[in-house]
């Protein structure tokens, strides 16, 4: 093996040193001043060395950490090594993504010598992270999941046809979010998307909004107004709450998918309206349909695609993304540096049943990201219904769970409820799921179920009562 | 004729990148060359975008600054709006420089040289 004799080591020239080196290296002395730039870092940067020397490494460099928070001043300050993610403008005013790594420059003796900065261009990693995000992102939806990776296949195919559309699925599991892609990707973009709340406006009004009124049709009617299908005209019109909308309504709009045509309140004539109808629902339509609340006819118009968006605690591994979605969606809005969740808030929030699915997750995640002054998110930065370890506990658990647990205390009727789901849950269901949750732990003793939930005999006794399980 | 200027600041020099910037200085000059009105001014978000839109606002017709994105740059261009971009150095000098027609683009008044630049 060669080696290098103390005459070849004087010899060596430290600019020809660096300039084998294929990542940018720059060398700073103790005043943060560029001193020794190899040729990488004049490529990358579009500076000369000759230019660069003796000028301050922000405006040589010019990253992004550069003003407020200097890796080099770090190094320094800590006496250890930095390595950052960032990114520097060059002189051809190119945004550069870089791997920055920063460490201190000894004599044999210790003594400080400088600062040497270490620039690696990871342009083409972040192209490749973009590519496999852009494989579990569509429009502003998230998801890595079986079912929402089905959902983001069948998306583009739907929206090319004009069929009605049904979307069902829990509170917050974003039924709104998928009308709108639906709309922007079909042919109907250019053309308006109209939402229409059908649980938000009583019956005659909602009937004036959807179709629209001629004047004289009510007190108060002085001039014709169209109605939002009409303003929908070469667009979509996206009922959500369908579930809501009254009877007498359910007819005239039926009669309108089947003839796409409509008559305003109080006139006569029938006005034309080329529009998809993208409709919209958490409740069971098929149930309403059999206790004779939705109109059969309509359901089955309504029901040529059904999307079926499923709520968070089934989507496998979309927590834990969604979460970091969510935070550098609020670290950018809210100018924060939040670099991510400690285990144990990842352990509770990974935990939760999410009832209110991705709306809740990302309302809580605002909310730490709001509270948060740390470097990372903690338990005690999240909301405080989510540390009550009890309830977290019992509501974490499978409704299947629960039932198989409980089956000895609960009468079959009252099993039905436990079924319904973690999504229905209210207090007085969760206080019921945990005295069974008690009871099925201790075996049926009352004296010890009692204990465990911090209560007296007497008030278990009550409560059972009262939950009708005695 | 009349101008704007507005110099991306950081401390006592021009701040080394457009976007950010946090601090501002708008110089109104007037048609024999002289400083009608100065002042400094403190953004409340540190954004490109949101100082674009103060540039278009305000009527600025010169902006003196670091480095700065193609994008906002040929921005800044098409709104026919003067960029020199990449100065180094002192805010007051480059001003005087400006106000005395001898500042360009890339010019590094920490050595008194110009940066290669595309």
């Amino acid at each position: 093996m060669m080696k290098i004799s103390q005459q070849n080591r004087e010899d060596l020239d430290v600019n020809e040193v660096i300039d084998t080196i294929p990542v940018a290296v720059v060398i700073l002395d103790a005043d943060f001043c560029v001193q020794v730039m190899n040729r990488t870092a004049e490529a990358m940067l579009g500076i000369s060395r000759q230019q660069a020397v003796g000028i301050p490494c922000r405006h040589i460099v010019r990253s992004n950490l550069c003003l407020r928070d200097c890796p080099a001043r770090e190094v320094l300050r800590e006496e250890r090594a930095v390595r950052r993610q960032g990114n520097v403008i060059n002189c051809s005013r190119q945004k550069i993504p870089v791997a920055f790594h920063v460490d201190v420059l000894r004599d044999s003796k210790g003594r400080l010598l400088g600062i040497v900065e270490t620039l690696e261009d990871i342009s083409l990693v972040e192209e490749l992270d973009k590519k496999i995000h852009a494989r579990h992102e569509f429009g502003d939806m998230v998801g890595l999941s079986p079912k929402m990776q089905k959902l983001f296949d069948i998306l583009p195919i739907i929206s090319q046809t004009d069929s009605s559309v049904l979307i069902t699925g829990e509170t917050g599991t974003g039924k709104d979010r998928v009308a709108e892609i639906i709309h922007r990707l079909s042919p109907r973009t250019q053309g308006a998307f109209v939402k229409i709340n059908c649980g938000a406006l009583p019956e005659s009004l909602l009937e004036s909004e959807l179709f629209g009124h001629t004047r004289g049709a009510f007190t108060g009617a002085v001039r014709d107004k169209p109605g939002r299908f009409q303003l929908a005209n070469n667009g979509s019109v996206y009922l959500t709450e369908i579930g809501d909308l009254p009877l007498p309504l359910q007819v005239k709009l039926l009669t309108f998918l089947d003839d796409k045509e409509i008559i305003p309140l109080g006139g006569t004539k029938t006005i034309k309206a080329d529009v998809r109808l993208i409709a919209a629902t958490h409740r069971d339509l098929h149930a309403m349909v059999q206790k004779g609340a939705f109109r059969e006819d309509l359901f089955y118009r309504l029901n040529v695609v059904r999307l079926e968006l499923p709520p968070l605690r089934e989507r496998d591994g979309d927590i834990r993304l969604l979460m970091e979605h969510f935070l550098n969606q609020f670290n950018q809005l809210f100018q924060k540096k939040i670099k991510g969740f400690s285990r144990k808030a990842i352990e509770v929030l990974s935990r939760y049943p999410y009832p209110g699915n991705v709306r809740e997750l990302k309302n809580i995640v605002e909310y730490a990201a709001n509270v948060c002054r740390e470097s990372s998110i903690q338990p005690e930065h999240l909301p405080d219904y989510l540390k009550n370890s009890a309830l977290r506990e019992v509501v974490a658990m499978k409704p299947a769970d629960l039932i198989t647990r409980s089956s000895v205390v609960a009468p079959p009727a009252e099993q039905t409820a436990v079924q319904a789901g973690v999504g229905a849950l209210d207090w007085r269901s969760m206080e019921r799921r945990l005295i069974m949750e008690a009871l099925s732990q201790t075996s049926g003793n009352r004296t010890k179920a009692a204990k465990l939930l911090g209560w007296g005999r007497s008030t278990l006794w009550r409560k059972m009562k009262q939950h009708k399980l005695i | 004729m009349t101008e704007k200027i507005l110099i991306t600041i950081w401390g006592d020099e021009i701040a080394s990148r457009f976007d950010l910037t946090s601090e501002i200085l708008t110089v109104h000059v007037d048609s024999h060359g002289g400083v009608v009105e100065s002042r400094t001014v403190v953004l409340p978000t540190i954004s490109a975008e949101d100082l674009c839109h103060l540039i278009l606002k305000e009527g600025i017709t010169t902006v003196i600054c670091g480095a700065i994105e193609e994008e906002y740059y040929q921005y800044l261009v098409w709104k026919k709006i003067k960029v020199m971009e990449c100065v180094i150095g002192p805010y007051v000098k480059a001003l005087e420089l400006f106000l005395a027609g001898k500042l360009a683009p890339g010019a590094n008044l920490m050595k008194s040289t110009f940066l290669e630049h595309t």
